[in-house]
C-alpha cells in the first residue's frame, strides 16, 4: 500500500538526505501551464509532489497559495480536472509519487467512495486534508486507508506528547510536521526547534517525519533537512511562480522555468545537508 | 427522518446535530478546542461563574429585555398579537453581548490576553470591543472591507472602545472572509488567543456554547409571556445569518410541539437571481468554518458568495443546529427579500417608534405576511435582535436622502 511513497522516501534514506517535497496548486495559473509545470517538477529534483486542491476558503493558507488558488479557480479549476492531471501525469511517470493536498468540501461535494475510487485510478497515492483532524477520521481518513491510499496527517507544534499517538494512530505514507503554529509561507521555522519535533515524533512512529510551513529558501530547506526525512516547499514555489505572470496574471515563458529553477536549488540543499555519512 | 424524543438534548459527544456540526478544523487549533471545551463545561458547573454571569447580565447588559406589546403593529397588520422581545434594548445594541459576555468570563478563566473576532454588520464586533474595554483585554475584529464602508458607525465605535480592525480584503470582502481571516489569526496565535465566536457556528463546542449564552432570550420570553399572557405564545419568528439570535429565542421551545418556529432568511435579490443568502434554502450541506451543515457552493464544492443588504446575514452558511431542525421539520425556514426587509424597517419606525436593525426587519418582513392569516388570539413573538441607528446611513442611501 503506498508503495510510491515508501520507496521514495526509503530510496531517499539509503542516499543519505531528506526527501525534497514539492507544492504547486493545480490549475495555478491556468490549467496547461499547471500540466507542465506538474511534469517538469520530478526532473528539476522534487521527490514527492503536493498538489494541490483549489479551494475558495483556505482557512490554513497564506496570501501566496489562498491567490494560487483563485487564479485556479478562474480559469475553471476543478477537482474532476485536477484528477485528470494527476491521470496524465502517471502516462509519463510510475515512480514519482504524488499527493493531493487540501479541503475537505471539494472531496465531500464530489462524494468520498467515488472520489477515493477515482483518485486511486489516476495514480494518486495520499491525501493531506487540513481540516480533517482525527477526531472526523470516519470522514475520509479510514475509507481512504482502506481505498490503499495513505492519509497524511498534520502534526503541529500545539500537538503535544499527550495527543501524539491519537494524531498518529491512522496517519500512512509519512508525517508532515507543520514547523510553524500559523498559516502556509508565514514565518520561519527555527531549524533547533524543529529538529526536536522531529525527534520527539520518530520516538512515537516509524513513518518519516516531512517538514513544511515556512520553509522558503535553499538554506532553511538545507537546515530542515539535516534532521527531517523530507522538507516540504510551497508557497516559495508559488510566490516565484507569480513573479513571471503578466499584468493579466497570464503564464509567460519565464513561468515554468523560475519554479524548476528555484527546485532545482533546493534538491541541491538537501543533497549537502547532511555530513556524508560513514566515511 | 424520525422525530428524536427531545429537540433540546444535542449535540452529541462529538459535537453532532444528526449529521450536522464536528470539529473541521486544522490539526493546530485541535488541542485549543479541546480545553475550550474542558474550561466550558467546568465553567457551567461552577456557581462563580453562573453568579458573575448573572450579575453581568443584569447591571452590565441591562437585562431582562423587555416583551413588548407591539400593539399599533398588530392593529394595521389585524391578525395574530405581536409581541417584540426587545434585543435591541441590550447594551451595545443587539443580543449579541449575551454572548460576548459569557466568552469573554471564559476566556478571563482560561488566561487568554488576546481576543479575536469576526463580524459582519459589527455588532458582535462592537460587542467584543465593549466587553474587552471592560476587562482590560486586547481585542483585535475581523471585519470584510465592504462591511467596513456599509457600516461605518460600527467601524468607529470599535476604534473608540479601543478595539484593532482589520478590514479584510479577499473575496466578497464580507463576513465570510473576516471568518477565514480570523481562523488563520488564531492559527498563528494559538498560545494566548481566545476566538470569540458571534454566531452558532463554527467547530465544537461553538455552537452549543453560543446556543447556551443567547437562550437567555427564549428562557425570558417564555416566563415573561406566561405572566403576560398566562400561556406559552404560539409561535415564534427570527431572522437568520449564522442563527445565534434564533437559536436564543427558540431552543428553550423546542420540546413544546405546539409552539411553531420560523426562521427567515435572507433572500437577497430573490432565491432564483442566485444573489442571496438563504443556505438552507437555495444550499447543500457541506464543511466550512469547522462544521457541516448547510452551504451555498456550486457544483465542485466552491463556496458562493452570499448577498443580503443587510451585513449580518450576509453569510453563505448557517448554524449546524439549524439544519438539523430544518431536516428534521421542527423549525420551518422562509425566507425575506432586501426590498420586503426596507419596507419593514419602515414601517416598524412608524408605527412602532422603534428602528430595527436591517437584521430583524427581515423577521419583521414575514410577521407582516403571517400575522393577518393567522386568529387575533395567536400570539406570535418575533425577535427585535437589533435597533437600526447603525444601518441608518445606508438606508438614507438607498432611499436617495443624503444625511
Amino acid at each position: 500500500m503506498s508503495s510510491r511513497l515508501t520507496q521514495r522516501f526509503e530510496a531517499c534514506a539509503r542516499e543519505g538526505r531528506a526527501a525534497l517535497v514539492t507544492f504547486v496548486t493545480a490549475g495555478d495559473p491556468d490549467h496547461d501551464t499547471s500540466l507542465a509545470l506538474l511534469k517538469a517538477l520530478p526532473a528539476a529534483g522534487s521527490d514527492v509532489i503536493e498538489f494541490g486542491v483549489p479551494f475558495t476558503d483556505p482557512m490554513a493558507d497564506g496570501p501566496a497559495i489562498q491567490a494560487a488558488g483563485l487564479r485556479a479557480l478562474k480559469n475553471g479549476q476543478t477537482l474532476v480536472k485536477t484528477l485528470a492531471m494527476v491521470r496524465a501525469f502517471r502516462e509519463t511517470d510510475t515512480t514519482t509519487p504524488v499527493v493531493l493536498m487540501g479541503y475537505y468540501n471539494p472531496v465531500y461535494i464530489y462524494g468520498v467512495e467515488r472520489f477515493l475510487v477515482d483518485a486511486k485510478a489516476a495514480g494518486v497515492d495520499g491525501l493531506v486534508v487540513v481540516d480533517l483532524p482525527p477526531e472526523e477520521d470516519n470522514e475520509l481518513c479510514l475509507p481512504a486507508l482502506a481505498a490503499g491510499l495513505a492519509f497524511i496527517r498534520l502534526a503541529t507544534p500545539t500537538t503535544d506528547d499527550k495527543r501524539l499517538p491519537t494524531v498518529l494512530k491512522n496517519t500512512a505514507g509519512f508525517v508532515y510536521y507543520v514547523s510553524i503554529a500559523g498559516i502556509t509561507g508565514a514565518g520561519s521555522a527555527d531549524a533547533g526547534a524543529v529538529a526536536q519535533a522531529v525527534t520527539r515524533i520518530k520516538a512515537h512512529t516509524p513513518l518519516p517525519v516531512a517538514v513544511g510551513f515556512g520553509v522558503k529558501t535553499p538554506a532553511q530547506a538545507a537546515a530542515i533537512a539535516a534532521n527531517a526525512d523530507g522538507v516540504v516547499v510551497g508557497s516559495a514555489l508559488i510566490d516565484a511562480l507569480r513573479g513571471t505572470l503578466d499584468a493579466e496574471e497570464k503564464a509567460t515563458p519565464a513561468t515554468i522555468p523560475a519554479v524548476t529553477r528555484l527546485v532545482s536549488a533546493l534538491a541541491e540543499a538537501v543533497r549537502t545537508a547532511r555530513p556524508a555519512a560513514a566515511e | 427522518m424520525n422525530a428524536p424524543n427531545s429537540f433540546r438534548t444535542g449535540p452529541d459527544e462529538s459535537g453532532h446535530f444528526g449529521m450536522f456540526g464536528g470539529r473541521f478544523v486544522a490539526e493546530t487549533l485541535m488541542p485549543l478546542i479541546l480545553d475550550l471545551e474542558k474550561a466550558y463545561q467546568d465553567a457551567k458547573a461552577d456557581p462563580a461563574y453562573k453568579a458573575e454571569m448573572d450579575a453581568g447580565l443584569k447591571h452590565y447588559v441591562g437585562r431582562p429585555s423587555p416583551l413588548y406589546f407591539a400593539e399599533r403593529l398588530t392593529e394595521h397588520l389585524g391578525g395574530a398579537k405581536i409581541y417584540f422581545k426587545r434585543e435591541e434594548l441590550n447594551h451595545t445594541g443587539s443580543h449579541k453581548v449575551n454572548n460576548v459576555l459569557g466568552q469573554i468570563l471564559l476566556a478571563r478563566r482560561m488566561g487568554k490576553p488576546r481576543i479575536i473576532a469576526e463580524t459582519g454588520a459589527g455588532q458582535h464586533g462592537v460587542a467584543t470591543a465593549t466587553l474587552c474595554a471592560r476587562y482590560g483585554l486586547k481585542c483585535v475584529v475581523y471585519m470584510g472591507a465592504l462591511d467596513v464602508s456599509r457600516q461605518a458607525p460600527n467601524v468607529f465605535r470599535m476604534k473608540m472602545l479601543g478595539a484593532e480592525v482589520v478590514p479584510v480584503q479577499a473575496g466578497a470582502k464580507t463576513l465570510k472572509d473576516a471568518m477565514n481571516e480570523a481562523l488563520r489569526d488564531w492559527v498563528t496565535n494559538v498560545h494566548d488567543t481566545f476566538y470569540c465566536i458571534g454566531t452558532v457556528a463554527g467547530p465544537h463546542p461553538y455552537p452549543a456554547m453560543v446556543r447556551d449564552f443567547q437562550s437567555i432570550i427564549g428562557h425570558e420570553t417564555r416566563a415573561q409571556m406566561l405572566e403576560q399572557e398566562g400561556r406559552l405564545p404560539d409561535s415564534l419568528i427570527a431572522c437568520i445569518g449564522g442563527g445565534s439570535n434564533a437559536m436564543g429565542l427558540f431552543h428553550p421551545f423546542l420540546d413544546d410541539p405546539h409552539v411553531k418556529i420560523w426562521g427567515v432568511e435572507a433572500a437577497g435579490h430573490g432565491i432564483p437571481s442566485g444573489q442571496h443568502a438563504a443556505s438552507l434554502t437555495g444550499g447543500r450541506p457541506g464543511v466550512l468554518h469547522g462544521n457541516r451543515t448547510y452551504l451555498l457552493m456550486d457544483d465542485d464544492g466552491q463556496i458562493a458568495e452570499a448577498h443580503s443588504i443587510s451585513a449580518g446575514l450576509d453569510y453563505p452558511g448557517i448554524g449546524p443546529e439549524h439544519s438539523w431542525l430544518h431536516d428534521t421539520g421542527r423549525a420551518s425556514y422562509i425566507s425575506a427579500t432586501d426590498e420586503e426587509a426596507l419596507a419593514a424597517f419602515q414601517l416598524v419606525s412608524r408605527l412602532e417608534g422603534i428602528i430595527p436593525a436591517l437584521e430583524p426587519a427581515h423577521a419583521l418582513a414575514k410577521v407582516i405576511d403571517l400575522a393577518p392569516t393567522l386568529p387575533k388570539d395567536h400570539l406570535m413573538v418575533v425577535n427585535l435582535s437589533g435597533r437600526g441607528d447603525k444601518d441608518i446611513p445606508q438606508v438614507a442611501d438607498i432611499l436617495g436622502t443624503r444625511i
